[in-house]
């Protein structure tokens, strides 16, 4: 079953601690959005492994866009 | 030989120091080294602090009426109601309306936030200060520097540099005054609420609100217009997509530029003999007091909207009401994380913030209607 990670508040994604392969847990840190210059970090919606990347650093990100998906 | 001496050293500014002067250099000393060392709101509080040391070197007459630089400064740039209006133009090109138009029951909550407002404008008045003062005093609660300069110049132009140093020391402080209230009238269940996503706001909408607020605003409160119009001009700057060169001058040149010419002579008018007075230094109590106050309203009324809705906020959204954008929503950012470190409620926070921007610009323009001489 395929999980979509997508990013919970609009901003600039700073830092991605994920890429296809890496294995997650879930509720650990997989990257940080920056919005009104706060940096927030985001945690995995599950376990699993990153199939594949949508977005990258540096990317402007809306409220529920798409950034990751987990196999 | 020793007249001839006397009188050189009476022309030096030596001969005419007083002990208040100098307690009102280290005043300006501490706000430029808050500004540089500790980063409070360091664009105002470096000229605001220099423009202290300023007035306070005798004889220098650079607030000497009709002739000083910095009286010019103040009396064409703040008695002449321009700076406030023009920074509120840039405000109005940095602020999407979004957040709140996508929730618009939290435009209750930037409403909310300024009972602070009345409060502490009842209570200084019952303190002894006359009604112009308390009504200067109590905008303090709401957070908005522009906004608290404006009404003083019109109110009590001798409160200006007292109020304005207040409300923005507590603007800078916001992520320290805010967030024990926040804890203490909320529980941990009422910060872990999670809200609704919002509805998506469309393109047009963001556009009329602009021109519809100008004149809803104006037509109810004619005295909120000098601020009330350029805030959104700047927005209309912002929205149509037309005129970037203007919404960037807006943000920033002339953002810039104002802001020099504001903070010197606010710091200007804090000559030692008028700053250094119980009924003045009383105003910082006053201030924070009000600031507290438009907290806990807030707070308090999106708890009472909580009871009678179906579907709950976040109480903590009720403290972004007041009016420092975007401090104020951040600091609600930060506490709702801390409670559940997925409830993101920034971008909800705003609603409320930016609402709180226009409910400051109608209590002053309440006061001014009611008040004004």
């Amino acid at each position: 079953m395929t999980t979509e990670i997508t990013a919970p508040l609009p901003g600039k994604i700073v830092r991605l601690d994920i890429e296809p392969g890496t294995s997650i847990e879930q509720d650990t840190e997989i990257m940080v959005i920056e919005a009104m210059k706060m940096e927030t970090i985001v945690y995995a919606p599950c376990d699993g492994v990153i199939e594949k990347m949508i977005k990258k650093v540096g990317d402007e990100v809306e409220d529920g866009d798409l950034i990751a998906t987990v196999a | 030989m020793i007249n001839n001496l006397h009188s050189l050293l009476n022309t030096t500014g030596f001969a005419h120091l007083t002990p208040g002067m100098i307690i009102m250099w280290c005043i300006g000393l501490i706000l430029i080294y808050l500004a540089i060392k500790k980063q409070y709101e360091p664009l105002l509080l470096l000229p605001i602090g220099f423009g202290i040391l300023l007035v306070n070197l005798p004889l220098s007459g650079l607030m000497e009426p009709d002739v000083g630089l910095l009286w010019k400064f103040y009396h064409y740039g703040i008695h002449w109601e321009i700076i406030p209006p023009l920074i509120f133009l840039g405000i109005g090109a940095f602020t999407d309306f979004g957040p709140m138009l996508a929730n618009p029951r939290l435009i209750f909550l930037g409403a909310g936030a300024q009972a602070g407002v009345y409060l502490t404008f009842f209570a200084s008045h019952a303190m002894g200060y006359n009604i112009m003062e308390a009504a200067t005093i109590g905008m303090i609660g709401g957070a908005d520097g522009p906004t608290t300069i404006f009404i003083a110049s019109k109110l009590a132009p001798q409160l200006l540099g007292a109020c304005a140093v207040a409300a923005y020391s507590y603007m800078a402080m916001v992520p320290i005054i805010q967030p024990p209230i926040m804890r203490l009238m909320t529980t941990k269940a009422e910060r872990k609420i999670k809200m609704a996503k919002p509805r998506p706001v469309s393109k047009r909408e963001k556009l009329l609100f602009p021109i519809v607020s100008t004149f809803l605003i104006i037509l109810l409160i004619p005295a909120s217009a000098p601020l009330i119009s350029m805030l959104m001009l700047g927005n209309l700057f912002r929205e149509s997509g037309v005129v970037e060169r203007l919404k960037g001058a807006a943000q920033n040149e002339l953002m810039n530029i104002v802001t020099i010419f504001l903070g010197l002579p606010i710091g200007a008018t804090m000559h030692a003999d008028i700053f250094l007075q119980p009924k003045v230094l009383f105003i910082f109590v006053l201030g924070l007091i009000a600031f507290v106050l438009s907290t806990m309203t807030g707070l308090l009324l999106a708890k009472i909207m909580n009871v009678f809705s179906k579907e709950k906020i976040n109480p903590l959204l009720g403290a972004a009401g007041v009016s420092a954008v975007p401090m104020a929503a951040r600091v609600v950012h930060k506490v709702g994380i801390e409670a559940d470190k997925r409830n993101y409620l920034i971008m909800y926070a705003m609603g409320p913030n930016v609402a709180g921007v226009i409910g400051t610009v109608i209590a002053a323009g309440i006061f001014i209607t009611l008040l004004a001489p």
